[in-house]
């Protein structure tokens, strides 16, 4: 299965909303993707203060601790960066990113950094590409699972209701943001197995479905040197996105690329800085449903994670249909 | 009131010949279009799990306070004939298997397989419903005041299904009997290898309409965004307009005005491929 919400907000009134409904949505399709959950968060400005960039990352276990905490899903496979820092080793390992991070940016202010699970929120008000460079120096085995000046990420396994009081969602304040819940069947449950992808500046995709031809498009991009983190396919589909918006083309016309090259099952929900798109396969098995008032757009697997919005009654509700792409802008 | 379907009905809807003894339907309460009800009104306050809140003789499930597999179990053995289901909160497979002449009516919205396999219950959902209501069904009478998902009936046998609202892609997918009445609708796909029973569609219809349909008769009043293959348009014959104003009727749409037989376009199959052709037997 797998599930999917989002929510873009229209009425800025309901931004200091954005966590409360967002967790609601998602404890609607807890069952659909029992293994883990990621959740993006556009606007907190708890966590990615104004004028500040954020990266989000996973930081690898050291091997000198003994992972505490979470136990590893059964039959999971530790993927490239999939072994991730828990516990009294993950607490270590953060304090020792703050601290070179801070060096690595020649002083200041301390960065904000913030817990979350398996995740680590970093903040600091440099350019993003500055403090992702600082935190990949500062920690070679770091994940970075998103970055941008507006964007914060949180991925982990577990029940994603847990999950939701671990990344401390219902106190998000927002404008947009997203959230999945997987069964994994390409790949193994590990944190850097969840989703959302988050390969550019705050873009994020998720997916639900599988592609079929992901190991063929992953050498292709390869060849043109694009570089990978985990064994997930998923991640595919976010590296071609990022490719061709970084060629200058729009998020509408990246997805309607993929559709031409993509074989397989999907539906998914792709945002940046500026919006939000919803793309499905021609054949449409994987589920959507999306609703639009004048206060805010969502798009959900199932109508159950969108029955608790407000205004959901005079909603314009409707299921997306094939290989059709569907998008808002701010 | 009851959707009674006589022993001989089931299987009819063959295309060759309309059978003069059809089902005797009753209309049920009539109902607007475009002005469906999707929250309900709920009925009294309930206790947790069953309980016999509101009229004597109904029993009420609270599914905020118990399970679905409670309800269904109730429902598969059924101590009363009349049931009301509150606090539905998109669960899958609610009134799942019934088997009995019930009348079960779910305040809120339903996920999905709603109402699936149904034999002779009167279930209604005063909201929305997921992928699958009534798939399977076999005799009875679904309704659902809101707006449903995809393959509304799958693989239906028999009964009448009405979706007030619209319906999502792969509506009436392999029906097999099932009779299907959309006031709003129908996504892609729709009728997709239909063998047998009627599709109304008071509205249009998504690309693919019909793709490999075998006997089914499909009535869509508003567009078609495309047929799919041998699927094509039929004469509307005094038979076919009767039928259909039955079926309005039953579904409890006046079949008069803009809702008349006549607004209505058929589509069938036109045979060209799924009959064996012996010359073809050497390719074999």
């Amino acid at each position: 299965m797998c599930g999917i919400v989002g929510l873009h907000l229209r009425d800025p009134e309901l931004y200091p909303q954005l966590g409360r409904l967002l967790e609601t949505m998602l404890c609607q399709v807890a069952e659909r993707g029992p293994d883990s959950a990621g959740v993006a968060v556009y606007g907190d400005q708890r966590r990615c203060p104004e004028g500040h960039a954020a990266v989000s990352v996973l930081l690898p276990a050291t091997g000198a601790t003994p992972a505490t905490g979470a136990t590893p899903a059964v039959g999971a496979v530790p993927a490239t960066g999939a072994v991730s820092a828990t516990g009294a080793a993950l607490d270590a390992a953060r304090a020792e990113l703050s601290a070179a991070v801070r060096a690595a940016l020649s002083g200041g202010p301390d960065p904000l950094v913030t817990a979350a699970g398996a995740t680590t929120v970093i903040a600091a008000p440099v350019a993003v590409d500055t403090l992702v460079d600082a935190v990949r120096r500062s920690a070679p085995g770091a994940l970075v699972v998103g970055s941008g000046l507006d964007l914060t990420v949180y991925k982990d396994v577990g029940n994603p209701r847990d999950l939701a009081v671990t990344y401390d969602l219902a106190n998000a304040w927002g404008w947009q943001g997203l959230a999945h819940t997987r069964m994994a069947t390409e790949s193994a449950v590990v944190p850097a197995g969840c989703h959302p992808f988050s390969v550019g500046p705050d873009q994020c995709l998720v997916h639900n479905g599988s592609f079929a031809n992901h190991a063929t498009i992953r050498r292709e991009l390869e060849a043109e040197g694009v570089r990978f983190d985990s064994e997930n396919d998923s991640e595919v589909g976010a590296r071609f996105v990022a490719a061709r918006l970084a060629e200058g083309v729009d998020l509408d016309k990246a997805l309607r690329l993929l559709c031409e090259r993509f074989d397989g099952f999907y539906t998914l929900l792709v945002t940046s800085n500026d919006g939000f798109a919803v793309v499905r396969d021609a054949i449409a098995c994987k589920p959507a449903i999306i609703a639009e008032t004048d206060a805010w757009v969502a798009m959900a697997s199932e109508f159950r994670a969108l029955a608790d919005l407000p205004g959901i009654d005079t909603a314009r509700i409707y299921e997306p249909e094939p290989e059709r792409v569907y998008a808002w802008h701010r | 009131m009851r959707y009674e379907q006589e022993a001989g009905a089931r299987g009819r809807g063959s295309e060759a010949e309309i059978p003069s003894d059809r089902a005797t339907v009753e209309a049920p309460q009539p109902f607007r279009i475009g002005e469906s009800d999707p929250a309900g009104t709920p009925a009294g306050a309930a206790g947790a799990g069953a309980s016999t809140a509101g009229t004597a003789s109904t029993v009420t499930f609270d599914l905020g306070a118990t399970t679905v597999r409670a309800l269904n179990s109730e429902l598969h053995a059924p101590s009363a004939t009349s049931y009301e289901v509150l606090r539905p909160q998109g669960a899958h497979a609610i009134a799942a298997g019934v088997h009995a002449p019930l009348t079960i009516d779910i305040r809120g919205h339903a996920g999905y397989y709603c109402a699936g396999m149904n034999d002779g219950a009167t279930i209604t959902v005063h909201g929305n419903v997921g992928t699958g209501v009534a798939e399977n069904m076999m005799s009875g009478l679904v309704r659902v005041r809101g707006d449903a998902s995809q393959s509304v009936g799958a693989t239906g046998h028999g009964g009448l299904l009405v979706i007030e609202g619209s319906a999502s892609m792969r509506c009436g997918i392999s029906m097999k009997g099932i009779d299907i009445v959309v006031g709003g609708d129908i996504g892609p796909m729709s009728a997709f290898m239909a063998q047998a029973g009627r599709l109304v569609v008071c509205g249009d219809a998504g690309d693919g309409l019909g793709d490999s349909i075998y006997e089914a008769r499909i009535y869509v009043r508003g567009a078609v965004g495309g047929l799919g293959a041998d699927c094509v348009e039929k004469e509307q014959r005094p038979e076919h307009l009767a039928e259909l104003a039955e079926l309005l009727t039953a579904a409890g749409i006046e079949p008069v005005g803009e809702y008349a037989p006549g607004r209505f376009r058929r589509y069938g199959s036109a045979r060209r491929l799924y009959h064996f052709a012996a010359h073809n037997s050497t390719a074999y």
